[in-house]
């Protein structure tokens, strides 16, 4: 609370000092480093032109930017830009009384605006089914597989040679453990890496209606014989010590960054903290898959955040606003953004003068999660978007937890994480209507 | 004739109230009355399709055989975190009124924790828990137990115990002690020189004296357990393993607040205020019969 007000004061002190300029409030969730990334480009911008000026402000975490915009909408004091994370997407999207389509806010700017020019996977996530831009595609990961190669040198793996399957995956842990590996495997985000992107990387549904990408009105399936086989492999590899279970969210990252745990499956922006902080070298590599599986591997889905505009404001500042991300898409400052914090590139032509650059050859691993996402996706495979999606991942984590536990069988978790999971969905389905 | 001084005036004591009224209206009954009537809609959460349902958010909940669950959870919860916090804090009340020297010192020290946010509580004991750096984790391994509180429900719940218990262990030892220190001496020296033991004094002196403090130390705890221990819950096993220590209030906060499910969140909490009206009810009823004023 106090950091709030704290920053509320800042930004109202900030505020006073620019009367000429049109403001620009955007509120983000970046910390650290990344929150670092965000002020640099507000300060970019504002030096390239004098008419308008963006005023970023840390929010906390996701939940916690959303939550404090929905307070703030409903009195009347919401910002011009809100950063949310892709699950909140579906929110955003039926919130249509709330936000402004980026579409619209780019053409009403008079900025040029080819929806053609950005990476497909991306922001065809953020498009409504009319073909309509809704959202900036601002920060995007994915999911992908990071190992420890010092680890694999002392286990006697070739370091160069990440396993690209689960069957290979499961050996090379084996060969961890028997090296006195405490951690051989461990994953973030399970819902995102084990069940989401696992879907499309297979090339099968999550749930139907192309995951909820075609209306809200989708049911979940991922208890298939596939999905029920695949948890069952890793409810094995726990019972033998090949995964451990590390908690919720992201709480794994940190046990691979310090080395405790030798792979992990994550989102591909931990690439920067490991490069920062880990003491060994590691390598980034595809997510794993099951050969005998046809049309895998496809493409995995994305994660991250968007950047939407909210409504209510006057035209002048949407102008600005309209100018900001007209910038943002700029080749050359996609191309920074992506370098330097892991995200996938916003657009076709910023990866292009990347890949041009030479940095791809210079950071081996990069280039990982972007040729898993540019590909050409199928019904099954553009991205997931469904209605109280936050509580559905918390369902999954609630019943996988029991599976590691040894609580219950792989299958009948699954079963019972699409039946709660299906009742989120009728709920958020009868809110909307 | 008449002591007292009477005041004629029909609308000087509504004055005199008013302040106190207007407080008990705008920040308890107020929010309340809103929680009643938000806990009958449901609405998005940026707003704009406000709709009436009725019971339809109550008759969710008592479909969720989890939800039903988190009742067992949090009556466990609820009496383990009274009972030891009242009786550690007793025992180091007791002990500390028998301090002599350098007592300043050794109650400012226990009075500390107080200070301590709850979830800055949680985060220090899952510090110490952590597998397998954290100190205690560390002591455990060395004695064999192994432990893991982020798979297993027993230690989850012992975890989230002792991070609410040390939180609340000073406010109640403070409540003891001042307690501990209005009892006349000459009570305890007159049995003790009737030859009664130390114990025999605590139990038919000092206890039975101690009753209304106690008393109302359990309330103050059972409704702590109850409202202020989510941000404990959130800091260290949000909820999990599963459901396993997902408090009512808890969930309460995650609907309202992660998952922005306004209708739902409102409904818990009318429940979970239904339930601690008749708690505390109960316990003026029926316990406050046996304190000793």
């Amino acid at each position: 609370m106090r950091h709030k007000f704290a920053a509320a004061v800042f930004a109202g002190l900030f505020s006073m000092g620019a009367s000429a300029q049109v403001e620009i409030q955007w509120w983000h969730s970046m910390g650290g480093a990344l929150g670092e990334w965000v002020n640099d480009l507000a300060k970019d911008f504002n030096a390239s032109q004098s008419e308008y000026k963006v005023v970023p402000t840390f929010k906390g975490t996701y939940d916690e930017s959303m939550t404090a915009a929905i307070a703030a909408f409903r009195s009347g004091n919401a910002p011009h830009i809100l950063q949310v994370f892709e699950v909140g997407t579906a929110t955003m999207m039926a919130s249509k009384g709330a936000i402004v389509p980026v579409g619209k806010v780019m053409g009403d700017a008079g900025v040029k605006f080819d929806p053609a020019a950005y990476v497909p996977a991306v922001a065809g996530y953020y498009t409504a089914p009319n073909g309509q831009m809704l959202s900036f595609p601002f920060n995007s990961s994915t999911t992908v597989f990071h190992y420890n190669k010092d680890a694999f040198k002392a286990a006697g793996l070739d370091p160069e040679a990440p396993p690209k399957t689960w069957i290979e995956v499961t050996q090379a842990a084996a060969k961890l453990k028997a090296s006195g590996h405490a951690c051989p495997f461990t994953t973030s985000w399970i819902s995102w890496t084990q069940l989401e992107s696992f879907s499309a990387w297979h090339n099968v549904e999550f749930a139907t209606k192309g995951n909820g990408m075609r209306g809200i009105d989708a049911r979940l399936t991922f208890n298939t014989p596939l999905h029920v086989r695949h948890i069952e492999n890793l409810s094995n590899m726990a019972k033998q010590g090949l995964f451990v279970y590390k908690g919720r969210a992201n709480a794994a990252d940190a046990t691979f960054v310090s080395g405790e745990c030798a792979m992990a499956t994550g989102s591909s922006a931990l690439y920067g903290n490991v490069k920062r902080n880990a003491k060994f070298a590691s390598g980034i590599s595809t997510l794993p898959y099951y050969p005998d599986v046809e049309g895998a591997p496809q493409n995995t889905v994305i994660g991250g955040a968007s950047l939407w505009v909210m409504s209510g404001k006057k035209a002048t500042d949407y102008k600005g606003v309209g100018q900001f991300f007209a910038f943002l898409s700029r080749p050359e400052e996609a191309a920074k953004s992506h370098q330097r914090t892991g995200y996938l590139p916003v657009t076709i032509a910023s990866y292009e003068l990347t890949e041009k650059s030479g940095f791809y050859k210079q950071n081996p691993g990069t280039d990982v999660s972007v040729t898993q996402m540019i590909r050409k996706t199928t019904d099954k495979s553009r991205g997931i978007r469904l209605g109280n999606f936050v509580q559905i991942r918390t369902i999954i984590d609630e019943e996988l937890e029991q599976v590691w536990a040894g609580k219950k069988a792989p299958k009948e978790a699954l079963d019972t994480a699409v039946k709660r999971g299906n009742e989120q969905l009728d709920r958020f389905l009868k809110a909307n209507k | 004739m008449e002591k007292r001084v009477r005041f004629k005036s029909r609308w000087l004591p509504w004055v005199l109230v008013a302040p106190q009224l207007a407080i008990t209206l705008i920040f308890f009954y107020w929010p309340a009355a809103q929680a009643l009537l938000q806990s009958v809609m449901m609405d998005a959460p940026f707003g704009g399709s406000l709709e009436f349902v009725g019971l339809d958010n109550f008759r969710q909940l008592f479909n969720d055989p989890d939800y039903l669950a988190s009742f067992r959870t949090t009556a466990i919860f609820s009496i383990l975190v009274a009972v030891c916090g009242l009786s550690i804090s007793l025992l180091l009340a007791v002990m500390a009124n028998r301090v002599v020297r350098g007592e300043r010192f050794y109650k400012t020290l226990l009075i500390w924790p107080y200070a301590v946010a709850p979830v800055v509580a949680g985060v220090l004991w899952v510090f110490m828990f952590a597998s397998p750096m954290g100190v205690i984790a560390f002591w455990l391994q060395a004695v064999g137990i192994n432990w893991n509180h982020l798979l297993n429900s027993n230690h989850a719940m012992t975890l989230i115990i002792i991070a609410a218990v040390w939180k609340q262990i000073s406010y109640n030892f403070l409540f003891f002690l001042a307690g501990l220190q209005s009892i006349p001496k000459s009570l305890i020296e007159a049995a003790a020189i009737d030859g009664a033991s130390p114990w025999r004094r605590f139990w038919t002196i000092v206890f039975p004296l101690l009753s209304p403090t106690t008393f109302f130390l359990l309330v103050i705890n059972v409704v702590y357990s109850f409202f202020d221990t989510f941000g404990i819950i959130d800091a260290t096993t949000k909820g999990g393993p599963g459901k396993d220590t997902s408090i009512l209030v808890y969930k309460v906060y995650y609907d309202g607040f992660k998952a922005m499910d306004m209708g739902g969140s409102a409904a818990q909490s009318v429940i979970l205020m239904a339930i601690v009206v008749t708690l505390t009810v109960i316990q003026f009823r029926f316990v406050e019969k046996k304190v000793q004023y």
